[in-house]
């Protein structure tokens, strides 16, 4: 960085970019931009829960039953780790405002970690979706019945649940499934005509709707994890060369905004997906 | 890098500006500096309307006859839907804010660049790379689902759309940096002494603009994503064939294209706005007035997208409340109009360039304005939906209203963003003939529109035959106007007088700084004072421009 600062005294911090009067008028627009960018991925995830609002009003019977398809404890212990991710990146902003250089390397690589852990579960649970062929749109290919493992107990299914003994899922096999529903191909007509109580009744049309939402918002949300990592990588690497402190941690600041943003649209996804009936 | 071996040399040398202050591709390319960044979106975004103003001409040779003229229906409708997008996405929205705005705001500011100039490059890097993404469209054939991309055909037609959808959605990420980098300026690097009402009303405008452009756009992000997935992987959300909702798609759309036009008309109005009150010697009429529209028109902007879906099978109850809402557009477009008259009214005016397309500005958007009305009701947009009454009213709010006040705007600051006066004579007979031309193509096609003639059509019925002959002619002597208008502003680079500071004896701080300016915009602290007061500046007709009649005047 070699920009010019004649002019302003010469205890100009070198950060201080040749348009800024002061370091606090550069941090101050940098963190109004940031926010105004976080007001964008609000707007944009917004389109998207939109659509979700939209779909669910319309099919509530779709939502009810193809949730079960998802795997609350993945998703909860995913909750987790973001929740924990957030709080380790709060605690490397400190650290760099405190100028405490090892601390902030250390919390900056268990932010890392924690984004690690949060994609490699979701691919768990994506690689399980594309076994089943719970896909999207002309994709979804599943044939299989509601899991009972996920009913309510009001319902009459037999629980007749094989060990889960296929590769590290909680989910049971298609083959698994209640007696008699498994083998029953998709009829094509609508549950929602029962009132759509019934988790482990035949299928509703259209159930790859709800698959087609939960792809394209987990997927961006990944995307988002994604570009938080290579951030915070960023971040890793400027630590190292200690260019944080008091003076300068705008950097650190805006990334962890940032990352406490992605870690809120899970907050909403969760629920929203995994959490309900 | 550029901007360090500039700031070297001392910035009071001479005649050294931020044109000449270093050279080569890379000085420019990768420059920090936000007027060569405006200077290079201008020259882009005139690089496309040469483009998009090719196929509009296309598109008039082609209609001359009731069948084939000149290409295959197919071809037609690729035609089309690139004018459109190009127009649109590469021209319009980008023109007035990203290369006039970019230029001007930080010296209204009187600021050295705009708050995060690193974002802003960013933005044009990305803006030339969504461009040449969407133009790659028509090397793998083309498009022809429209330039609004409706769903289920833009699903299922077989042409580009893919491509240019992409193009539209990294073209959306460079609209929403500018508006970002916009307000982030205009709230933290305003100087001492001046509040918001101390600003031009360019600036409020582009606040408008900016708000809109972050708030609007990633929704457009996500539409694209969402077509672009439903034609790569078949997802099924648009596709009624699959449960899908193609109605949604329009929602989602028009949620964003319409708050679009107002980032296309708003930043026009705050052109219109300073040229007015500079051309007419008088202080601004109703200033808060025309700060405050501007806030409700972008407000309004957000309310009224379903007035694009009368016909769609929406609700009568939505129906009317979106009719209700799109009439009430109607009060801040009008007070800004009474203000800008009111601030004519009693002046002395002078007919200059600018002027006489502010003038025609006026009353093409007028036009266009009204027009609006018609539309903006149920019944009578049962009529006229989908016909040439819709693309006369979209051409004269765009054209009439965006383009003549981009064009306003490009004479107006011409002389300081290259230093150079234009031929005033030749800038008026080409203002003249664009605005005669404008009506001569335009007008037939609302008188089409109301007599049945539906849009997009490539064969027509025999009795529109002689109103697309006069539209068509319309549009050469338009293009001619434009050609002509292209050759005294290149000579004027080349041979023009050198302009003075200020030109026009406008009052905001750009008229401050040398024409062009140096790197760092001022030479000397600019004066903070009424953009819009002209009584203390007077003539000089050795430079053939106003000076600030200096403080000292009173000292004696």
């Amino acid at each position: 960085m070699s920009t010019p600062h004649e002019g302003r005294g010469e205890h100009a911090d070198p950060h201080l970019q040749h348009h800024f009067q002061s370091m606090a008028q550069q941090y101050d627009s940098g963190k109004f931009g940031m926010w105004l960018f976080l007001v964008t991925e609000v707007l944009l995830f917004g389109g998207l829960f939109c659509a979700y609002a939209v779909y669910r009003a319309n099919h509530p019977e779709i939502f009810a039953y193809a949730h079960q398809f998802l795997d609350k404890t993945l998703g909860g212990l995913n909750t987790l780790v973001l929740i924990v991710s957030s709080l380790t990146m709060a605690m490397a902003v400190r650290c760099a405002q405190l100028g405490q250089q090892r601390r902030l390397k250390q919390m900056l690589a268990a932010t890392l970690l924690c984004a690690c852990v949060f994609l490699a579960v979701k691919g768990v649970e994506y690689e399980h979706k594309w076994k089943h062929g719970l896909l999207w749109g002309t994709r979804y290919t599943s044939q299989e019945a509601a899991p009972a493992a996920a009913a309510a107990p009001a319902t009459e299914a037999p629980a007749a649940i094989a060990a889960p003994a296929d590769g590290g899922t909680t989910l049971p096999h298609a083959a698994a499934g209640p007696a008699g529903l498994a083998a029953e191909p998709q009829t094509g007509h609508g549950a929602g005509a029962h009132g759509g109580h019934g988790p482990a009744g035949p299928a509703p049309r259209n159930v790859h709707l709800f698959f087609g939402i939960y792809f394209v918002m987990t997927g961006l949300h990944g995307i988002h994890v994604l570009a938080g990592m290579i951030a915070i990588v960023w971040l890793l690497r400027r630590s190292a060369a200690g260019e944080f402190g008091p003076e300068y941690f705008a950097p650190v600041d805006f990334v962890g905004l940032y990352w406490h943003l992605v870690d809120l649209i899970w907050i909403f996804l969760f629920p929203l997906l995994y959490l309900i009936h | 890098m550029s901007t360090h071996d500039a700031t070297a040399a001392p910035p009071a040398v001479g005649s050294e500006n931020y044109l000449n202050c270093s050279h080569g591709f890379r000085s420019w390319f990768f420059t920090l500096d936000h007027k060569r960044i405006g200077v290079m979106y201008l020259a882009s975004i005139l690089s496309f309307f040469l483009l998009g103003g090719i196929l509009a001409l296309l598109i008039r040779t082609e209609l001359l006859t009731p069948t084939r003229t000149l290409m295959s229906a197919d071809d037609y409708n690729k035609v089309f839907t690139l004018h459109g997008a190009i127009m649109i996405f590469l021209f319009i929205i980008p023109g007035i804010p990203a290369a006039l705005g970019n230029f001007v705001l930080p010296l209204m500011l009187g600021a050295k660049d705009v708050a995060l100039p690193r974002l802003n490059l960013a933005s044009y890097h990305l803006y030339l790379i969504g461009a040449l993404i969407a133009v790659l469209s028509i090397v793998q054939g083309g498009v022809d689902a429209g330039w609004t991309f409706y769903a289920p055909y833009s699903t299922t037609t077989n042409t580009a759309v893919v491509t240019l959808t992409f193009g539209v959605f990294v073209l959306g990420f460079s609209s929403v940096f500018t508006g970002l980098n916009f307000i982030v300026t205009m709230h933290k690097m305003r100087p001492a002494g001046m509040g918001w009402f101390d600003m031009p009303l360019m600036l409020w405008a582009l606040y408008a603009t900016s708000i809109i452009q972050v708030l609007a756009t990633p929704i457009l992000g996500i539409t694209m994503v969402l077509l672009i997935v439903e034609r790569v992987m078949g997802i099924g959300i648009f596709d009624p064939a699959l449960g899908g909702d193609p109605v949604l798609y329009q929602h989602f759309f028009w949620f964003y294209s319409h708050p679009a036009v107002y980032i296309m008309i708003l930043p026009a109005m705050g052109i219109i706005s300073e040229v007015v009150s500079v051309f007419s010697r008088k202080h601004i009429f109703g200033y808060r007035a025309i700060a405050y529209s501007s806030i409700a028109i972008a407000a309004f902007s957000f309310l009224v997208w379903g007035h694009h879906m009368f016909t769609s099978g929406q609700s009568e109850l939505m129906n009317m409340i979106f009719s209700a809402l799109t009439f009430s557009v109607s009060i801040p477009s009008a007070v800004k109009m009474f203000n800008w008259l009111s601030t004519m009214y009693k002046g002395s005016i002078r007919f200059d360039t600018p002027m006489i397309y502010a003038l025609s500005f006026m009353f093409l958007f007028g036009i266009g304005g009204l027009t609006g009305l018609f539309l903006g009701s149920l019944a009578t947009d049962i009529h006229l939906h989908d016909t040439y009454f819709v693309v006369a009213h979209f051409h004269y709010v765009m054209f009439g209203g965006t383009v003549i006040a981009f064009l306003a705007g490009l004479h107006y600051w011409w002389p300081k963003m290259f230093g150079r006066m234009y031929d005033e004579k030749w800038g008026r007979i080409s203002a003249i003939i664009i605005s005669v031309g404008f009506n001569i193509t335009f007008f037939t096609q609302f008188v089409m529109g109301s007599q049945g003639m539906p849009r997009r059509y490539y064969a027509y019925v025999d009795k529109f035959e002689p109103y697309h002959v006069i539209s068509s002619f319309g549009s050469y002597l338009m293009a001619a106007g434009f050609f002509m208008t292209a050759w005294y502003l290149v000579k004027s680079l080349y041979r023009g007088r050198p302009a003075p500071a200020n030109p026009w004896g406008g009052a905001a701080m750009e008229w401050q700084a040398a024409s062009p300016p140096v790197l760092h915009n001022f030479t000397e602290e600019p004066v903070v004072g009424d953009p819009y007061d002209y009584s203390n500046q007077d003539y000089d007709p050795a430079i053939g421009g106003y000076v600030l009649r200096k403080p000292e005047v009173s000292d004696r």
